[in-house]
């Protein structure tokens, strides 16, 4: 039996495969947008706002800046690979939310493969599995050339 | 804004190491050496303020007390801060502001930490998915070092600095930790053999990348009044800033997913990292070119480049243009580090802001052997913790 995709945390992207987009909250009152979403108070210091509406971020956006884990992360990070295989981070900037997003960038693309400025976009991957569930997380990727 | 000072009568410190020892002892050691280097009696003080330690269970909570207790009870006042890497100022702001306030003559400050070995995971048991901190490692294994890598890679793309220049960071603060007995490390290197270390969050590399360490540091503060009669020419402490950032804050910062949205408020004029020291300047009446000495926050080396620029020494970008000309080492115009920073510490949270400060009133006595910046008049720190708290203490001596 298929093991049942389920988000590693809920409510923070949409699991359409070939879609998938960062889901943030927007404050009805002064329209600031948040991720991950914020529910209860806005953040704005200027704003009372206490009603949101979810909203899809921006699919793509540039790379701000990129790193990686040449060691393995203690946990509660659950690891992918044994032996452990390094992976890169990227934090990159949505143009219209004017918001830096870190994830985590795909398998097989590592640090030599990025450049500060280059247009990513927004996958889903595995993050971990159990016997009933693959746990899925958003990751960014370049967009191809 | 005119603020009053208040007088550093004392200070002491545990060595940095891996002692692996309960926290209390090294909290009591640099405290017994403060009171000693300020020749006030324990049971004469009033006025305790501990930085907490979270990684020693409830007794690390209640860190001023769990040192007042081991000092044995005075029946002084006592409070335990925390504010992450920022939690000695806090500390140190407490008991400046109950000496300002007239609440108290004389009041010590203490923090010190045992840490666990390897990377800083979340504090605490159990999925917590609503915790940043618990989830940036679960979703992104994004560790601190991730972080300063971030902020490295950043530099060598809009800057032009390279792996050399943030190795350049730590032969420079190695030479002054092998001068310093109470440095964790005291081993001198070489550029070559920081770019020959294991990489651990590219471009920043093991002997980059800030240690967590055992470690105890301690002050003496007291009111001018109360320290006319014991000595002439006290170190002061002219400003303590504990800042948080202003919204939008648009950069990324341990632990968060992402900075604040800048669409619908202006981003403001100063940056959070840049106002940390801005509003210290301004409660001392004084600027980046009073500046004769400063400890930074080198969580890692490419990070204390960017603290020359936040503090004010000069502007973006140019920090390595300092690094290259001499200017932050010993023997330059502004040494940055002379103490070796914590590329020779590690880090012993609640105690590192304190132990900035005890560093710099060495320098301004004129007693860092072996690491002493010559005629050193103002010294500035800069730290930044984790969640929002800034720190900055300016010290200076008349």
């Amino acid at each position: 039996m298929p093991k049942q995709r389920t988000p590693a945390v809920p409510g923070w992207f949409t699991l359409d495969v070939a879609r998938p987009a960062l889901l943030g909250t927007r404050c009805k009152a002064c329209g600031t947008v948040f991720f991950p979403r914020e529910e209860t108070f806005c953040r704005s210091p200027l704003c009372q706002g206490t009603a949101f509406e979810e909203v899809e971020l921006s699919r793509r956006g540039r790379l701000w800046s990129y790193t990686n884990n040449s060691y393995q992360p203690p946990p509660p990070y659950v690891p992918t690979t044994d032996p452990y295989q390094p992976f890169a981070v990227a934090a990159v900037e949505l143009e219209r939310e004017r918001m830096v997003v870190l994830g985590q960038v795909v398998a097989g693309v590592g640090v030599a493969d990025l450049e500060v400025g280059m247009e990513m976009e927004l996958v889903l991957d595995t993050l971990s599995e159990d016997a009933e569930n693959e746990y899925v997380v958003y990751k960014w990727r370049p967009v191809a050339a | 804004m005119a603020v009053g000072e208040v007088a550093i009568l004392g200070v002491g410190m545990h060595p940095w190491g891996k002692w692996g020892r309960n926290f209390v002892e090294y909290g009591v050691a640099a405290a017994q050496a403060a009171l000693a280097d300020a020749g006030v009696a324990w049971t004469d003080v009033q006025f305790v303020a501990g930085g907490e330690t979270i990684r020693n269970g409830y007794p690390g909570y209640v860190a001023g007390a769990s040192i007042a207790q081991a000092l044995g009870w005075n029946g002084a006042q006592v409070t335990s801060s925390y504010g992450a890497c920022a939690s000695g100022s806090q500390a140190i702001a407490m008991a400046r502001a109950q000496i300002l306030a007239g609440l108290c003559d004389v009041a010590l400050v203490v923090g010190a930490d045992t840490t666990p070995k390897g990377f800083f995971a979340p504090a605490g048991s159990g999925d917590r998915t609503k915790d940043p901190d618990w989830l940036r490692f679960r979703l992104l294994g994004a560790t601190n070092p991730v972080y300063f890598g971030l902020y490295a890679r950043r530099r060598m793309d809009l800057y032009g600095d390279t792996e050399r220049d943030f190795a350049q960071v730590k032969v420079k603060n190695s030479r002054c930790g092998a001068a310093n007995p109470n440095a964790r490390y005291r081993q001198t290197y070489t550029v070559d053999e920081v770019l020959a270390s294991p990489m651990v969050s590219d471009p920043l590399r093991l002997l980059q990348i800030c240690a967590t360490s055992d470690g105890g540091a301690a002050l003496v503060l007291s009111s001018l009044a109360y320290a006319r009669k014991r000595t002439t020419k006290p170190v002061t402490i002219a400003a303590v800033s504990t800042i948080t950032p202003r919204f939008p804050q648009t950069i990324i910062e341990m632990p968060n997913f992402a900075t604040d949205s800048a669409a619908t408020l202006p981003v403001p004029d100063v940056s959070f990292k840049d106002s940390i020291t801005k509003v210290a300047y301004e409660q001392a009446g004084l600027g980046p070119e009073d500046v004769s000495v400063a400890e930074v926050y080198d969580l890692s080396s490419a990070l204390e480049l960017d603290w020359y620029e936040n503090i004010g020494l000069c502007k973006p970008g140019e920090a390595v243009k300092l690094l290259r000309g001499g200017v932050t080492s010993l023997g330059g115009k502004q040494p940055v580090n002379p103490s070796g920073g914590l590329g020779a510490f590690g880090e012993a949270i609640p105690a590192q802001a304190i132990a900035q400060v005890c560093e710099l009133t060495w320098q301004l006595r004129g007693q860092a052997t072996g690491r002493q910046v010559e005629g050193a008049r103002v010294g500035v720190t800069a730290n930044q913790g984790l969640f929002g708290h800034g720190s900055a203490v300016i010290v200076k001596t008349s």
